[in-house]
């Protein structure tokens, strides 16, 4: 099955380089996004039947192991070429660094054979994610890539190369999470970071090939610490196996899976990749950005993470998660551009899951799944609804999207959804929040609880004024045409269906998926959601839900006098214009709250990045000069 | 129990007032008149307001001002013109922009006279204003049923 | 069966509560003022007028909104006084304020949406105190449930006090007392004529008159659980702290001017790391 799992996105991917025809290859997307979710369903089916036990598959792979040595030679070379075409010499210093590094170990370390490959719960719920919010996101991006060309004249379209990416990006990311070898995974992340580079540079313009390669370089450093710890455990302890990684838990090879985990999910100081990353066309953003790719980051943190609890690495990566929870969600704020927010949102929620990671104790990996699950779901449908927004109003501007409720409602309807599922009461996020917030006490780490004090304050005021600017009732000054396409809604239907119905059966969620995960990451697994609190749940999915609904019919049966509001009197009757002092109308204009002096990224950005790369040097200097070799 | 006399919320407009009288309602909130102990309230909201002040007297350019303002009052509501301006247009009426009182505009239930009006004055007009919220509360809870 | 009582005595008597304390607190102030000020039963008349004016709006979904605002508080409160999750209480009570600053932004007017905007950076200082306060009972007594917090041994407030000095400090924003109300207000002198409410009127600017007064109950409350203990008396001490808190807020009111709302963001947050933070840190490193 496995091989499937990866080969069919693979093979699609290349199918996409001959097919032309704009018609054809839709039809050939919806029919590989729906033959990878299908094959995802039997794969899980089949490993449920057989038990749920953990697979731990292929110990004798020469031949493959070969062609990935060929393949990590390949994408060196790649980025040689690339890095010689554009003039930047960081990525060629660094790719050809780990290459040597990884290869030389591969050939001179003796390494135990073991297994490759393991099927445990975590991987089937990252597969879920992959082949379903994947597979949704490609069904997506056939619409938007029309409405995106037809916008944006002077980008050349290159939906073929595009599309190919897109589906290696989702075989890249099976291999990633289905490997339990260090060489292994280390390929497909390299695969992943050149797909993300290749991505970001679609357009081609100088400000996205500026920020693909500056994409790259990060990633890269993020894969040279993977080098890095490969090549020590093989070199030390002779083996290349994730699981012993965790067993052994020596503290360097730790620290530099843990410096690849944070650049791949895009913490501070490495965070600017990711708002760079934007300048690409919505899905990629999505996909990459938000679903998937760096959710690999915190994948391979939430798997060591057992491996750091207590130690300095887990204090280490805890703080830089917890820092950038806060330092992401206040820069947020001065934010008006849809998608810059969104960037930010997922790298301060991204900074709440490592911050869970780092304490790595069962309650803080049960909110980082549970964090982990939620975002996926609620940023990807967000990321679509501002791509569908922004090609109906020609902005993606937030201040543009006053009342959209009135003009597309629809869309509005879908960003609501996505916006309270990221932190409004019964959704998902808020009680992860609450999980992490008491482990985090358990744990006895005041910073974090400061941060996460004020991280959840200024979260909530940046999603707020979002959404009350959403809701404004007014008379547009213009009528919109909803240009959004069918295959575009069909995905956003089915991300809001899937956000709701994992709110309603977030118990279910809990006992069946996420409990199993840490109990296998853990060996035990205490109840961590008690029943009072899922009472509790009950209650609030009722006040969120039936109140409102309930109130509508009450409030219905009123009658009411609609009256124009109120400007001192000078309203000129329909509340788009007033009078000014000369006499004359002139329009009403109502802008949300930036604070872009006190919050602006040009005063945040330099410092904290600062105080994280301080936190990291310094964590890596404790860790060197302490361990034992 | 809900009889809207027991708590009177102000709206106070200047329509082309000197200032004199305006300074003289304001009076009324100092300790020395405190008509708070009416349970009177100086909002400056018409949305929940029950009875408009108005002093001076109307010109062109406030016209449509008070009209606006006094539409979007919720019934019953009452307004008070304070001041000699407000009442006829006092000195100022034959003006070319002055339109004259209040009256020509929207209709008014109490005329408090005087230049300025004073504060005990004012007080009396506003609480005759409550007998006339009351009468016209009471008209419309009949014609609701 | 205690707690059914609770809840419903916390349904049925919160907003007369509310009333009268809003009624003692507008003879307070008149008297500081040296006023003789409105009747103790003013609230009730102003709320039986509101209802009997005529429904004027600018939306159809203003009411709706606001019916929510209260009836999410009320399930806040609800919890509170049943004894649930303190951490959870607090977290409805600002999906609740959520609902209000909708009500206020779906009107697209100049003043409520200012106002709105305010009451998003009011929510934003004292939100960190609040977590904290909740962090700090965890710390105190073990347990995040309300039911369990009153039966400590000892009151929480000699493990927390810095904790309560914030919660009043920063619960003049809940309040809506000055220096702090700045998003909408009681008094007259109101920069943004009303604020969040300016296009409420009748029956909706009741219904959040009466909301407000389920949340100073509540707010009450949770001032309350700082002095009680699992003996009788230390209820009758906790009671009477909360007139002192109360008359507190109301001097406080009376003798400050209302700051901008960078000093609000600024003192509120400073007082929470200070007074909280500090306060967190050391039953940390106590317990």
């Amino acid at each position: 099955m496995i091989p499937l799992l990866i080969g069919i996105p693979a093979v699609l991917a290349v199918l996409f380089q001959f097919i032309r025809n704009e018609k054809a290859r839709g039809y050939v997307v919806y029919a590989g996004a729906g033959i990878v979710m299908l094959t995802t369903v039997i794969f899980i089916v089949r490993w449920i039947s057989g038990g749920a036990q953990v697979w731990l598959l292929y110990p004798e792979t020469e031949l493959i192991d070969h062609l990935m040595t060929a393949g990590d030679i390949f994408l060196m070379c790649l980025i040689i070429f690339l890095s010689i075409k554009y003039r930047k010499i960081l990525p060629i210093i660094l790719s050809v660094l780990q290459t040597a590094l990884v290869v030389y170990t591969e050939f001179t370390a003796e390494i135990k054979t073991g297994p490759h490959m393991m099927v445990d719960w975590l991987t089937i719920l990252m597969c879920i994610i992959i082949a379903f919010i994947g597979g949704f996101i490609c069904i997506y991006t056939v619409g938007y890539m029309k409405g995106y060309h037809e916008h944006h004249k002077d980008v050349k379209d290159r939906q073929p190369f595009f599309f190919s990416m897109l589906f290696l990006f989702l075989a890249a990311m099976f291999g990633l999470v289905l490997s339990q070898n260090l060489i292994w995974i280390y390929f497909f992340w390299e695969v992943t970071s050149v797909i993300s580079f290749l991505m970001i540079g679609y357009t081609r313009t100088d400000e996205a090939v500026g920020n693909s390669f500056c994409a790259l370089w990060m990633n890269l450093l993020g894969g040279l610490g993977f080098a890095v710890a490969i090549a020590l455990m093989a070199q030390i302890h002779g083996t290349a196996s994730l699981l012993e990684v965790v067993n052994i838990g020596a503290l360097l090879p730790l620290m530099c899976l843990s410096l690849a985990g944070l650049t791949k999910s895009a913490q501070l100081p490495f965070s600017t990749w990711l708002l760079g990353a934007m300048v690409a066309p919505t899905p990629s953003s999505a996909l990459l950005h938000s679903a998937t790719m760096v959710k690999a980051g915190v994948y391979l943190l939430i798997r060591i993470s057992p491996a750091l609890e207590g130690n300095l690495v887990g204090i280490i990566v805890s703080s830089i998660g917890g820092l950038t929870f806060i330092m992401a969600s206040m820069m947020a704020i001065a934010q008006n551009d849809a998608k810059k927010v969104l960037a930010f949102s997922t790298i301060s929620n991204l900074g709440l899951i490592v911050g869970c990671s780092g304490i790595g104790v069962e309650e803080t990996v049960w909110a980082a799944i549970f964090l982990m699950i939620f975002h996926a779901v609620s940023k990807s449908m967000l990321f679509q609804s501002v791509g569908a927004a922004e090609n109906t109003l020609g902005s993606r501007d937030i201040e543009d999207m006053h009342g959209l409720i009135i003009t597309v409602p629809r869309l509005a309807y879908i960003m609501g959804i996505g916006i309270a599922g990221m932190y409004l009461a019964p959704f998902g996020m808020l009680i992860s929040k609450w999980v992490a917030l008491k482990a985090f006490v358990d744990s006895g780490n005041v910073i974090l609880v400061l941060f996460i004090a004020y991280g959840s304050a200024t979260t909530m005021f940046y999603w707020t004024k979002w959404l009350a600017k959403l809701l404004c009732f007014h008379i547009p000054r213009e009528t919109v045409k909803d240009v959004t396409r069918r295959d575009e809604y069909a995905s956003m239907f089915f991300h809001a269906a899937t956000m709701i119905l994992l709110c309603l059966l977030l118990p279910l969620v809990a006992i069946g998926v996420v409990n199993p995960i840490v109990r296998e990451l853990f060996g035990n697994s205490r109840d961590v959601l008690s029943m009072s609190v899922l009472t509790t749940m009950a209650i609030m999915l009722v006040s969120i839900f039936i109140v409102p609904a309930v109130m509508f019919f009450v409030s219905r049966r009123s009658h009411r006098e609609i009256v124009p509001i109120y400007m001192n009197g000078i309203n000129e009757g329909d509340n788009r214009f007033y009078v000014n002092s000369y006499g004359e109308k002139e329009h009403l204009y109502l802008s949300n709250w930036y604070l872009r002096f006190e919050f602006g990224r040009r005063h945040l950005r330099v410092p904290s990045i600062i105080m994280a790369a301080a936190v990291l040097v310094v964590g890596f200097c404790l860790v060197i000069g302490g361990v034992s070799w | 129990m809900n009889k809207v006399s027991k708590s009177p919320w102000l709206l106070h407009y200047d329509a082309s007032s000197c200032n004199g009288c305006d300074i003289e309602v304001l009076d009324c909130l100092t300790p020395k008149y405190d008509i708070e102990r009416f349970g009177i309230i100086n909002t400056g909201d018409p949305f929940q307001a029950d009875i408009l002040l108005i002093t001076g007297g109307v010109n062109s350019q406030t016209e449509s001002v008070v009209k606006q303002l006094y539409s979007q009052m919720p019934e019953p509501k009452v307004v008070v013109a304070v001041g000699i301006c407000a009442c006829t247009g006092g000195v100022f009426k034959e003006c070319y922009n002055i339109k004259g009182g209040i009256d020509t505009v929207i209709p008014v239930d109490v005329y408090v006279p005087g230049c300025a009006a004073r504060p005990e004055a004012i007080i009396d007009g506003v609480v005759k204003a409550l007998g006339v919220l009351d009468e016209k509360q009471a008209a419309m809870q009949k014609s609701r049923r | 069966m205690v707690k059914v009582v609770f809840v419903l005595a916390y349904l049925i008597l919160a907003p007369f509560l509310g009333c009268l304390l809003d009624g003692i607190d507008r003879i307070i102030s008149a008297r500081m003022q040296r006023r003789k000020g409105p009747g103790l039963l003013q609230p009730f008349y102003d709320l039986g007028k509101l209802f009997s004016k005529e429904m004027i709006a600018v939306n159809n979904v203003q009411l709706l909104l606001n019916l929510s605002y209260l009836v999410i508080l009320m399930i806040a409160g609800c919890m509170l006084f049943a004894g649930a999750d303190l951490l959870m209480v607090l977290f409805i009570l600002s999906t609740a304020d959520m609902f209000l600053i909708m009500a206020a932004s779906s009107d697209s007017s100049p003043y409520a949406n200012m106002g709105a905007n305010r009451e998003m950076l009011q929510m934003m200082a004292y939100e960190p105190l609040t977590l904290l306060i909740a962090v700090g009972f965890y710390l105190t007594t073990g347990s995040f449930q309300v039911s369990d917090i009153i039966q400590a041994d000892v009151s929480a407030v000699l493990w927390m006090p810095g904790l309560l000095v914030g919660f009043m400090f920063t619960a003049a924003i809940k309040f809506r007392k000055s220096p702090f109300d700045l998003s909408t207000s009681h008094h007259a002198h109101q920069e943004l004529v009303k604020g969040l409410t300016t296009e409420m009127s009748g029956t909706t600017l009741a219904i959040m008159d009466i909301a407000e007064y389920y949340e100073k109950v509540l707010l009450f409350g949770i001032f309350f659980l700082f002095f009680v203990n699992s003996t009788w008396w230390s209820w009758i001490a906790a009671l009477l702290v909360c007139v002192v808190i109360f008359f507190m807020e109301t001097l406080w009111d009376n003798i400050s001017a209302r700051v901008k709302w960078k000093t609000l963001l600024y003192s509120c947050w400073v007082v929470t790391l200070v007074a909280g933070g500090v306060n967190i840190l050391i039953l940390m490193l106590d317990k």
